[in-house]
């Protein structure tokens, strides 16, 4: 597809005669609506004037009398459009330009539309940041934005952290489908792929209401490219090919569309890797083998439109050998070792230990858009996530049989209306019905981690947005959430007297299965989230965002059932029924400039969490199998301190850099002891060389500096049936500091007709530097991986 | 226009909802099958048989801490054949668990370690051809020997490690594996 885009300014009637000084300056950008990717060479023309935009999308209109002019702005593939802008208000206009014809018949010019909230802090990375990582996760993409960071085990099991929080306290929403992918385990990664998305945006703190109440961390929104209205059929295809692991991916889409709105979707992924590579050593068993398809067909036009889409994603992935561990003197052996205790050749095969998840997602989604009024759309989606970890057990009958077998199942519907014909207000109002069923199989032969349960969620929820004037926007919303979660749960009468549920829920025993009882938990929340917000835009360059957000949060099943041997984690996990919803209070902060030449952005933020649940290692049981270490959840108050800021600057025509800095603190107020896993900060500083004429060579160098992180929670002492007495487990420190440099180029060629081929080579960690990550769970056995070179090659047509 | 498109669709979505939702049966109760609840290890010399034994109720993730016992002294400088005793007592009757370590006895090896100050040596009395046709020559130490030397006290740990290297210098460390069992005894030489 072409990625030139013509916009035509015309100076239409509106003429003062009035002698006004004409001096006033419009500047901004043109930018792709779709995936946010600035548009080069767009022209913008008035009575004789014309204007091009850089290579950044950059436009600046000099000589503009303080009066409202009608701009036309056209693309090559669309109608004209007409839109009246007064110069004596508006000094800077971001243009967000349809690339591809869209559902609404006009231009984006208003830069708010673009995001999810207002006044929340937020950033998107745009495809060419995905396509980059179109053999990776969607974890390591996001992590190019800053205050995101990882929990990591090993190199291929990657959940996203936003400013120090993850798990249930991060949505992930796939298409306008909230996952519902076990996301509450910390070796459980999402289940997609990041290859369906067009553009994926974060955003920082529960602000954006309407995807959930409970998004104490953030919400990731994950958007897939839209089909254009009008006949054509086009496609990509992006191959990568990657030494460290010695595979690649190639991943392909195909759309055809027509001018009545009808459109036809197709994507497909294929991700293979062997054992991956630390400095010193093959990590074995770290190989991955990763299948993903969707497809979509629908119509779309202005008034109306539906579609229906379907993905599988299905992954295979391999866990370090030398990570499965019998006891805590094993664990004691493997901190205190240099190397993993198993380093085996090279293979691609993948053993146990192992994970295999699988994710099905259905959607049916209708709008309709009433005139003059706004826009009424529902959905109902229908997933299936079923988790298989394989252990290492004693037979090898049993190691054919996985030793956690989950199958969650859920259907949603939601319906929202959306008031958005009056120009200074939007009004959204919507409802959430969501039923979701856990099986847990007991062919395992192994006690169930987490119980069979059923879910019923309900949620509604009304936000609003208010224009002031064209400078500032403020945001402000309401939801209320009830969860009711159902669950038949075995406990072993040993631990529920040591929990001490005997004294408390007794009531809840409905049967006596000898060793264990039978138990019908049935439990309730409540949960109310609001958010206030202003975003309000000055001097030209400089916007300043600031957002209130409560938020409330029910425990997940994990926090509520967790009862048992952990056998991949070598842990025995404890969740705790007495857990109640979590509750935060956010303020956050966002100060940007951004010209031409050099902008920057400063965001602060405070997170205060009350009854903050959180998993530590508390001790160790004792068993004929030697001790193994306790992680119990409990509550507590938290607060988070965090700061991420970012610093651009084009020194030169074809040179510029980036720089960035985050840091989160996160600690219990009560008591001032740091909290478990928090990022480090990092600081990142890259210099890129951008020459167009060159087949648009964009070379650039990158150095991550990661401190170590040097506030965390106590070790514990913990008794060694080897030595016979008490030891200290080093589980809680962290590893040094690590500094990681990186190089990329790109150049697209052009090859017949709209065709395009784009190269990139990509060499991560180029001086092969040895490290450990504190947010790497596997960093107790191994490494970290090596260098890594990258070859991607991608194919517009 | 199109509500009464979008009215079926709803219907069937809502079909969907709550067909989904009246799964009340209850689920199977799950005995693991991996359980070792006893290990006893009886040591015998002449007429004098001293037993070492650690039974652990619920298992290797209940919270109740194997109670371990030991039935008397060791006398100083003797020899004792000691023969190690897995079962599981949560069923009834008790299961031996040895014939599932015996029967595949190339991927199981016992260790035996005496705190630094206990004077104890071992060495293994069977070999994997004991139990499984055609077997190496490997030992596997279901049946070990046990000498004992000056007057001391400290503690004696059993370790049964799954998939160990085979042959391996009869430390835990070169061996590697899984660890199936690991239990240490007080013992007192007299």
């Amino acid at each position: 597809m072409k990625r030139f885009t013509l916009i035509t300014v015309f100076l239409l009637g509106v003429t003062f005669s009035s002698a006004q000084d004409c001096d006033k300056t419009l500047t901004g950008k043109v930018i792709d609506f779709h995936d946010g990717v600035p548009l080069k060479g767009a022209k913008i023309t008035f009575n004789d004037q014309m204007i091009v935009t850089d290579t950044e999308g950059n436009y600046t209109i000099t000589n503009l009398c303080a009066i409202s002019y009608a701009f036309t702005v056209s693309h090559e593939d669309c109608n004209s459009q007409v839109v009246t802008i007064n110069i004596a208000k508006v000094r800077s206009k971001d243009f967000y330009l349809e690339h591809h014809l869209s559902e609404l018949e006009e231009v984006k010019v208003d830069g708010a539309q673009q995001n999810k909230t207002s006044s929340s802090q937020e950033e998107t990375i745009n495809k060419n940041i995905i396509e980059r990582y179109s053999s990776g996760s969607l974890g390591d993409a996001l992590r190019e934005i800053t205050g995101v960071s990882s929990l990591n085990t090993g190199a291929t099991i990657v959940k996203p952290i936003i400013q120090g929080l993850n798990g249930s306290r991060v949505l992930i929403m796939n298409n306008g489908v909230r996952m519902q992918d076990m996301e509450w385990g910390d070796e459980h990664a999402p289940n997609v792929d990041i290859n369906t998305a067009g553009n994926v945006t974060v955003v920082k703190g529960a602000g954006a209401l309407r995807y959930g109440g409970d998004a104490i961390g953030g919400v990731i929104v994950m958007e897939p490219s839209k089909a254009p209205i009008k006949d054509t059929l086009m496609g990509k295809t992006v191959l990568t090919g990657a030494s460290n692991g010695r595979g690649g991916a190639i991943s392909s889409e195909i759309i055809r569309a027509y001018e009545t709105g009808w459109f036809v979707k197709a994507q497909g992924t294929l991700k293979r890797f062997g054992d991956v590579e630390a400095p010193d050593y093959i990590l074995s068993n770290t190989g991955v083998f990763e299948k993903g398809i969707s497809a979509s067909f629908g119509v779309n036009k202005f008034t109306y439109g539906w579609d229906a889409y379907y993905s599988f994603y299905n992954n295979k992935i391999g866990v370090l050998s030398a990570s499965h561990i019998g006891n805590v003197d094993d664990l004691i052996d493997a901190i205190n070792s240099q190397e993993p205790a198993i380093i085996r050749d090279f293979t691609y095969d993948i053993e146990n230990p192992r994970q295999e998840v699988t994710h099905h997602l259905g959607r049916l989604r209708y709008f309709k858009r009433f005139e003059k009024f706004g826009k009424w759309t529902t959905q109902y989606d229908f997933q299936r996530n079923e988790r298989l970890e394989f252990d290492v057990r004693q037979s090898e009958e049993l190691r054919k049989i996985p030793g956690i077998d989950l199958e969650l199942t859920t259907h949603t519907i939601t319906s929202d209306f959306k008031i958005d014909a009056n120009s200074e207000y939007v009004l959204d109002f919507g409802v959430l019905l969501r039923y979701q069923e856990n099986f847990a199989d007991p062919a395992t032969e192994v006690k169930r981690l987490i119980p069979d349960y059923d879910k019923y969620d309900a949620g509604m929820f009304l936000t609003g947005e208010y224009d002031i004037n064209d400078n500032m926007v403020i945001d402000a919303g309401i939801r209320y959430d009830f969860n009711q979660i159902d669950a038949q749960k075995f406990y072993q009468k040993t631990r529920w007297n040591e929990r001490r549920y005997d004294v408390d829920f007794n009531d809840l025993i409905i049967e006596d299965a000898g060793t264990q009882w039978l138990t019908n938990p049935k439990l309730e929340y409540h949960n109310i989230s609001t958010t206030a917000g202003l975003n309000y835009s000055f001097k030209d360059v400089y916007n300043l965002r600031f957002n209130y957000a409560l938020a409330q949060r029910a425990p997940n099943p994990s926090e509520l059932f967790s009862d048992g041997l952990h056998h991949s984690a070598a842990r025995i996990e404890l969740g705790d029924l007495r857990i109640d919803q979590e509750t935060s209070h956010k303020i956050s902060l966002s100060l940007q400039k951004s010209s031409d030449t050099w902008g920057w952005e400063i965001a602060p933020y405070a997170n205060i969490i009350n009854d903050y649940i959180l998993l530590e290692p508390t001790g160790v049981e004792l068993s004929n199998r030697g001790a193994f270490p306790v992680w119990e959840y409990r509550q507590t108050n938290v607060q988070l301190l965090g700061l991420d800021t970012k610093i651009y600057a084009q020194w030169h025509h074809n040179w510029k850099t980036n720089h960035s800095f985050s840091i989160v603190k996160g600690k219990e107020t009560d008591n001032d002891i740091p909290l478990i896993n928090m990022p480090a900060p990092n600081i990142t500083n890259r210099i890129t060389f951008q020459k167009e004429e060159w087949f648009g060579l964009s070379a650039s160098l990158e150095s991550q500096y990661h401190f170590r992180q040097n506030e965390f929670p106590p070790n514990i002492d913990v008794f060694s049936v080897r030595r016979g007495e008490n030891v200290l487990l080093e589980i809680n420190t962290p590893p040094p500091a690590y500094h990681l440099l990186n190089a990329s180029i790109d150049v697209a060629l052009p090859l017949w007709k709209q065709n395009t081929l784009k190269m990139g080579l990509t060499i991560n960690n180029i001086v092969n530097e040895n490290y450990r990550n504190y947010l790497n769970r596997q960093r107790y056995f191994a490494d970290d991986v090596g260098r890594n070179f990258l070859l991607r090659l991608t194919f517009n047509y | 226009m199109n509500t009464h498109k979008i009215l079926p669709m709803l219907a069937i979505a809502g079909i969907l909802f709550f067909s989904c939702s009246d799964d009340d049966d209850a689920p199977a109760v799950i005995n693991p099958e991996e359980l070792i609840t006893t290990i006893t290890v009886t040591l015998t010399s002449g007429n004098s048989t001293i037993t070492l034994k650690s039974f652990d109720e619920d298992g290797g993730d209940g919270p109740t801490a194997p109670v371990v016992t030991v039935s008397g002294n060791l006398t100083a400088n003797t020899t004792y054949s000691g023969e190690i005793l897995l079962q599981d007592e949560s069923v009834s009757p008790a299961e031996i668990v040895n014939e599932e370590v015996e029967g595949e006895a190339d991927e199981h090896q016992f260790f035996f370690e005496s705190a630094n100050n206990l004077n104890i040596t071992t060495s293994y009395s069977d070999t994997e051809a004991d139990y499984i046709a055609g077997g190496s020559t490997n030992p596997v130490g279901v049946k070990f020997e046990l000498v004992t030397t000056d007057v001391s006290t400290g503690a004696f740990t059993v370790t049964l490690r799954h998939t160990p290297k085979k042959p391996n210098d009869g430390t835990l460390s070169d061996a590697g594996g899984d660890t199936d069992i690991a239990q240490s005894f007080p013992i007192t030489i007299e």
